[in-house]
């Protein structure tokens, strides 16, 4: 019997199956709810049969690892020849202290950095700005100029391990800080690895941490691109991110649409710039959250790298396979962790966990089960880290690559997310662009739906979330809250104005002035910021240069 | 017949951090109960919230904060609202408040804070029984 044939008879087969035996059984034990979905709002089926995966060619859609169109993951010997990264995002209070947190984290086997910057340095401000006051070293790590970093970094070789930065608008400034502790370390900028996030358009609606307005973000993004690609080819220069865009409330869907529509404008900025795409492209890398709905996120990831390869080939006519692949981190979504009974959200981490290693991730950054609460102890980062040497080592589920392949179910899922993607793209092309979706709220608006679609799920029960409104109890878990001592602040403030002091000033003025001067010529301005940093400038002084030729962005608020 | 006034709400988010998930939800989930709402955007310092208190001549004013910054910023809120003699302005806040912060909190004179998981039913029934009566 032909294929087709043989499917015939099981749509046959299922139809009985629906008459016979079915009704009998939902007679006896109905279903639980009238219907089943996701979060993207997908109908799921009470089972799925080869009649869903019947369009699906399998050397077309999935192929091998390694091999086009990348849908079993980009390596092809995958988590078999090495295991994902597992990098924690952390920083806290002084660089003294964070370096500390680092070295413990090195110690027990963790195999990348990534900081976590305080929210002055994230805005590009000096923490003695009035702005500053209350936030400094509290949500991550001060970093005012190269004094701060060189602390950072003492007794940690930057050759050894590669270092993720989640920095967006002063992205340009803190790689230029890298590179220069880079120079004095004596590491080659050839030999510098790490990422910085440096995706500016997810800014405008999913993360809101902005300075400039959209057109000298994307430039600015656009020059660490460049930069990289000559001078520090190992170094990821973006991250485009889908991490913000689903915690600030997206569902699946949107966040995949999303992030690889942003991927698709930056291809676009880098190749107006005179870059031809197989110099930059293998250097992309992205981001996305993991969620609590395990094959839908599984069905996500794996969709993620098809159309990827898709646009790299189609799109943009790229020839070198690498840049094609989707190379990706994951981190375990913050927003489903819950304050309530938090030891819970140990479970819920392990969870999305197991659905980015089962998709074939490159990169896992595990939630600790107190950030709901609070920053994470070390307890509990601990034991974030030791979920996924678990989930490595002790589960099985790393044996195989691309284990789900073949359901009907995820195939058919991963299919559902494709197509909707696509129907994105296009409104968004006819929109004009990612630029113009901002300007005109869309991604804003199509955002904070989702988000209270989402709640009031929640606040009506229909969306059970255990220990928020079902199975409560009064109990309280005591948590330990990790403060950042207020003289953090103080002590950083100090530091920074008798740096401020103590350099050499007139050296400070005259490269501040070049880069005001570069940046109104429309130069590529990282040469100019590595300059900068190294005289010792600060964060503050080169964002308020940029500031002044650029303007600050105003933001649209869309509820 | 003058129609029953509006009750007046500013939503409004004190400091750097950019967590605007719940503030817009609570915005949105206290418009469908009736109520007019201002929300203020991001990064805003004390100064400009008790201004657009002032200037909108608000009820209530909901604060949310989630980057820890609240035991400098809430206190600095409460003074300025002294100062500009809007005492009798219902003041509640939410996002990520420690436990241990919110006797603190509640003693400056932040009448109910709510934490992850309130459900926003229960935040608007508080609006409703606690909004100080004009005359």
């Amino acid at each position: 019997m032909s294929d087709k044939g043989k499917i015939n008879e099981i749509a046959k087969e299922l139809e009985r199956w629906e008459k016979t035996t079915l009704p009998k059984w939902m007679g006896q034990r109905p279903e639980r709810k009238s219907e089943f979905r996701n979060h993207s709002d997908t109908l799921i089926k009470r089972v799925y049969t080869p009649e869903d995966t019947k369009e699906l060619d399998y050397m077309r859609d999935l192929g091998f690892p390694g091999e086009y169109p990348f849908t079993r993951g980009v390596h092809a010997t995958m988590h078999r020849g090495r295991l994902w990264t597992m990098r924690q995002f952390s920083g806290y209070g002084t660089a003294e202290q964070t370096n500390q947190r680092f070295k413990y984290l090195l110690k027990e086997g963790e195999t990348g950095l990534s900081i976590a910057f305080d929210y002055p340095t994230i805005r590009g401000y000096d923490s003695d700005n009035p702005l500053s006051k209350g936030e400094v070293g509290i949500c991550g790590v001060a970093v005012a100029s190269l004094k701060d970093m060189e602390v950072l970094f003492d007794g940690i070789p930057i050759d050894k391990v590669t270092t993720s930065m989640t920095i967006n608008g002063p992205a340009a400034m803190l790689l230029a800080m890298y590179i220069a502790l880079g120079d004095k370390q004596g590491v080659p900028r050839e030999n510098l690895g790490g990422t910085t996030q440096n995706d500016m358009l997810k800014e405008f609606f999913a993360q809101k941490l902005i300075i400039f307005p959209p057109k000298p973000s994307l430039k600015l993004v656009t020059d660490i691109i460049e930069y990289c690609t000559r001078h520090v080819p190992r170094w990821n220069p973006i991250s485009i991110s889908g991490y913000h865009i689903r915690e600030a409330g997206a569902n699946a869907v949107q966040e995949l649409a999303f992030t690889l529509y942003d991927g698709i404008t930056y291809l676009e900025s880098c190749l107006e710039r005179g870059m031809k795409v197989d110099e930059f492209a293998p250097r992309l890398s992205f981001f996305f959250a993991a969620h609590n709905d395990l094959f839908e996120e599984i069905a996500k990831f794996r969709a993620a790298r098809r159309i990827w390869a898709k646009i790299m080939k189609g799109r943009f006519h790229a020839k070198n396979l690498r840049s094609m692949w989707m190379r990706m981190h994951v981190q375990t979504a913050g927003f489903t962790l819950t304050a309530q009974q938090p030891l819970n959200n140990i479970t819920r981490v392990t969870i999305q966990a197991v659905s980015a290693v089962l998709a074939g991730t490159q990169s896992l950054h595990t939630n600790s089960f107190d950030e709901a609460l609070a920053l994470p102890s070390e307890e509990a980062v601990r034991i974030a880290l030791r979920t996924q040497q678990i989930i490595a080592h002790e589960s099985g589920v790393a044996n195989t690559i691309d284990p789900l392949a073949g359901s009907y179910y995820v195939e058919n899922l991963t299919n559902e997310m494709e197509e909707r993607a696509m129907e994105y793209f296009k409104k968004l092309d006819d929109m004009g662009g990612a630029i113009a979706a901002i300007e005109r709220g869309f991604f804003q608006k199509e955002i904070a739906d989702s988000a209270y679609k989402y709640q009031r799920e929640v606040d009506g029960k229909k969306r059970i979330l255990v220990g928020v409104n079902d199975y409560t109890t009064e109990e309280k878990y005591p948590i330990k809250v990790l403060r950042v001592d207020p003289k953090v602040e103080e002590e950083h403030v100090a530091r920074l104005q008798k740096l401020k002091r103590e350099r050499d000033n007139r050296k400070v003025n005259e490269v501040l002035e070049k880069l005001h001067y570069n940046t109104e010529k429309d130069e590529n301005l990282m040469p100019t910021i590595i300059d900068a940093v190294k005289a010792y400038a600060t964060i503050g002084e080169i964002c308020g240069v940029l500031r002044k030729v650029y303007g600050e962005y105003k933001e649209l608020i869309v509820i | 017949m003058q129609s029953e006034r509006k009750i007046r709400v500013l939503i409004a988010k004190p400091g750097l951090d950019s967590h605007d998930r719940g503030a817009k939800i609570i915005a949105r989930a206290l418009r469908d109960a009736g109520m007019e709402v201002i929300y203020t955007g991001l990064k805003q310092t004390p100064e400009q919230i008790v201004e657009t208190a002032l200037q909108e001549d608000v009820d209530v004013i909901g604060l949310s904060i989630l980057s820890g910054a609240h035991k400098t910023l809430f206190p600095r809120i409460i003074q300025l609202l002294k100062e500009k003699d809007l005492t009798d302005v219902l003041v509640i806040a939410g996002g990520i408040i420690p436990e241990e912060d919110v006797a603190e909190m509640k003693e400056l004179g932040i009448k109910e804070m709510f934490g992850p998981g309130t459900p926003t039913d229960k935040i608007v029934q508080f609006v409703f029984e606690n909004v100080p009566k004009r005359t």
